[in-house]
């Protein structure tokens, strides 16, 4: 019997009462399936008419910059991670919320694949490298610009952030306060991906 | 052959749940930038919605008001209101500064009126001490547009006009 891939309910394929037929992994690729569906249909939400609302289920825009500790910093480098790309600033109030949390999450799923990069979308770099110092952050930070700003379809508030899938495709974008409990969810479900 | 029982139903189902609540990511507001320097401290009569702003900005004929962004310059060099000048990021007292003297020359009278549009109107650190800065200046018509979220979604989305820096 072809069971490994069949879905079956109570009442139709269950050889008793209240049983299902369903194998874990398939269960598990329901969920999967169901939580990606989900991804899809915040990420169809018109939040804005941004170029950027086309950019999810897309490739990221690569760039190259050169972070706080004069290190080269290539998106195109974590392609097989997970990325969160955060667009946040030092007068950013929601930003300061989210990057501890962020900063929990590199020390939790680093292992597992995730990388988060700040942009800084400052004035003054002396200030971002004071904030970074200050919040301890353990990813790296690049200063952005108008040219990036553009790439990721235009910047015009803050935080914004782009979760990036280990093939390098935008899976989500969250723009403004976002509840960190929903994203972290997300991440998780990407990192369980391959 | 393997068989999964309600309870592992149950976990379906609650994730399933759970992955309905992703319906946006935007979350209840919280973190809220409060007191004297705050966007809340602005009157709400000192408010102009962006489509009344936008009606005052494409009436001919009309005496347009002094626009001026007091958020990131970087910001506003991606995108600002045509005819809006930069005038240093109000949380910052060498913004403030900047503001001061971008105003020093006008009449007290002049209207103007301010945005930013850097985050969600609760959250922004640059509206409330750059209001401050002109009422304590003397300055009697002052407007503050009220954007919700951001510039981007509240103005740029809506399709009412920008322009870059070159």
């Amino acid at each position: 019997m072809n069971g490994a891939t069949s879905l079956g309910i109570a009442g139709k394929t269950a050889r008793g009462p209240w049983v299902i037929q369903m194998p874990f992994f398939a269960l598990r690729r329901f969920a999967l399936t169901f939580l990606f569906l989900a991804v899809c249909s915040m990420a169809s939400e018109a939040q804005s008419a941004f170029a950027a609302t086309t950019l999810v289920h897309k490739k990221a825009p690569e760039f190259v910059r050169t972070d706080l500790d004069h290190k080269r910093l290539d998106l195109n480098a974590y392609r097989g991670k997970v990325v969160l790309l955060n667009f946040w600033a030092t007068w950013c109030a929601p930003c300061q919320v989210e990057m501890p949390v962020f900063v929990a999450w590199q020390r939790r799923y680093g292992s597992r694949g995730l990388q988060i990069v700040g942009i800084s979308m400052d004035d003054d770099p002396a200030l971002v490298r004071e904030a970074s110092d200050k919040l301890k952050l353990n990813y790296p930070v690049a200063m952005g610009d108008v040219k990036l700003g553009d790439l990721y379809g235009g910047v015009l508030g803050l935080p914004m952030t782009f979760l990036i899938d280990r093939h390098g495709k935008i899976q989500a974008k969250c723009q403004g306060e976002t509840d960190l409990g929903k994203m972290e969810i997300r991440l998780q479900s990407l990192l369980s991906s391959r | 052959m393997k068989r999964t029982r309600i309870p592992q139903l149950a976990m379906t189902a609650g994730l399933a749940a759970l992955a309905l609540l992703f319906g946006s990511l935007h979350c209840p507001a919280q973190y809220i930038v409060s007191g004297p320097g705050s966007a809340l401290s602005i009157p709400q009569s000192q408010l102009i919605q962006p489509e009344a702003l936008n009606h005052v900005l494409q009436t001919k004929g009309t005496e347009k008001p002094l626009l001026l962004q007091v958020g990131s310059h970087l910001l506003f060099d991606e995108a600002h209101i045509p005819g809006s000048v930069y005038a240093g990021a109000g949380s910052q007292p060498t913004g403030l500064q900047q503001l001061q003297s971008t105003v020093a020359t006008l009449s007290k009278k002049k209207a103007i009126v301010l945005y930013c549009g850097c985050c969600p109107w609760n959250r922004c650190p640059n509206l409330g001490p750059a209001f401050k800065q002109l009422h304590d200046m003397g300055f009697t018509n002052v407007n503050v547009l009220y954007l919700a979220d951001n510039l981007g979604t509240d103005w740029v989305a809506k399709g009412y006009p920008v322009e870059r820096s070159h």
